[in-house]
């Protein structure tokens, strides 16, 4: 059969079937290299309704892993009913697969949709991402720990994951070099967390995605237009159009450095971390998270 | 005598006779950060592209 995907840091060219068939071994081989969760265990996986969520889903149903989905209502509309039709998509695609999916919305939770959130806690300049990612993470991690999943899966590819690590060296961000990581073990608070997809390029799960025929949102969240690690994502693939394979290494190599403890933490770290008294999930102050410092300071005005 | 293609609510037209990679390079596209179809189906970036074809391409890179 024709080839349908080149992917010239592999030096191999799939026709569909293989390709579809090359993506989920290639999984199972990951998450089983980096030693994120065994099949006996209960998988959740954060789904956006975009590109690389959903196929991680499909995926892992495939693989045969008990996988249920989360479904986090961010309330953002952006004149494109973004949300709404994220959530749409993220409901039939688990109908159609007889899949599990969690919903937990934002403004019915904690009051007010992202958006307003951001604004009234002023955080992030303008931008809701800051106040996104940090009630993303929060909500993820207490339906994984609230309802028992062992292990909680995220859809980052290698261009997500190459280009966050440009910008942690671009500043040399030890803590946060230090903590990127395929698979980061659950502490004290803190769910499991793996990233199944993190070597694949983002081209190749949008190819999977179109040649599984997984209908997922195509618009882009209204806010990321001009965001930094689009910047990032843009000028890492000028470099990969001229010389294949250059995302691949920059991210293996930092995985391999820090195997090797190029990134050692500082000797006084690491230890001063506290259970949040509201939540539970660790924090680096005596007092409350920053996710519940936030709801709380919004309850006062 | 042009090849059309077509990313989002954009339009561009080449010559024919030249590949899908040097179609995107002409128009500036970054050929990593699109997927290219044509009737449906994925093409790869050696294929040379013909007169009266239509190109749809597939923006890849989403935020976050
Ligand atoms: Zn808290």
């Amino acid at each position: 059969m024709k080839a349908s995907v080149h992917m010239r840091q592999h030096k191999l060219a799939l026709c569909r079937d293989h390709y579809l068939e090359w993506i989920p071994e290639q999984t199972e081989r990951f998450i089983k290299k980096y030693e994120m969760f065994r099949r006996e265990e209960r998988v959740l996986v954060a789904v956006s309704g975009g590109k690389d969520s959903l196929s991680l889903w499909d995926i892992l149903h495939r693989l045969g892993y008990q996988a249920d989905g989360l479904y986090i209502g961010l309330g953002i509309d952006g004149g494109v009913g973004y949300s709404d039709e994220s959530h749409r998509l993220s409901e039939k695609f688990a109908s159609e697969n007889g899949l599990r999916l969690h919903v937990v919305d934002v403004a019915k939770e904690y009051g007010q949709p992202i958006p307003i959130l951001a604004e009234m806690s002023h955080r992030g300049q303008g931008r809701p991402c800051a106040v996104c990612g940090l009630a993303k993470r929060h909500i993820m991690n207490r339906i994984a720990r609230d309802l028992g999943y062992d292990v909680l899966a995220t859809g980052h590819n290698l261009d997500d994951e190459a280009a966050v690590l440009f910008g942690n060296t671009l500043q040399w961000s030890g803590n946060f070099l230090r903590r990127q990581s395929p698979a980061l073990r659950e502490s004290p608070g803190l769910a499991r967390k793996v990233k199944p997809l993190c070597r694949f390029y983002e081209r190749e799960m949008a190819a999977y995605a179109l040649l599984r025929g997984i209908e997922y949102i195509y618009e882009e969240c209204p806010f990321a237009e001009g965001a930094t690690s689009i910047y990032y994502k843009e000028l890492l693939n000028r470099l990969e159009t001229d010389k294949p394979g250059s995302k691949l290494i920059f991210y293996l190599r930092f995985l391999e450095a820090r195997e090797t403890g190029l990134f050692a933490p500082a000797p006084e770290e690491a230890a001063n971390l506290h259970p949040c008294p509201n939540c539970g999930q660790p924090t680096s102050t005596d007092d409350l998270c920053s996710f519940c410092r936030m709801i709380e300071k919004l309850k006062t005005v | 005598m042009t090849v059309k293609l077509i990313l989002r609510d954009k339009e561009f037209e080449v010559r024919p006779g030249m590949t899908l990679l040097s179609s995107l390079e002409k128009i500036n596209i970054i050929p990593e950060a699109v997927l290219a179809t044509r009737d449906g189906e994925m093409i790869l970036e050696d294929e040379i592209l013909k007169d009266g074809q239509v190109v749809k391409l597939i923006s890849v890179i989403s935020g976050g």
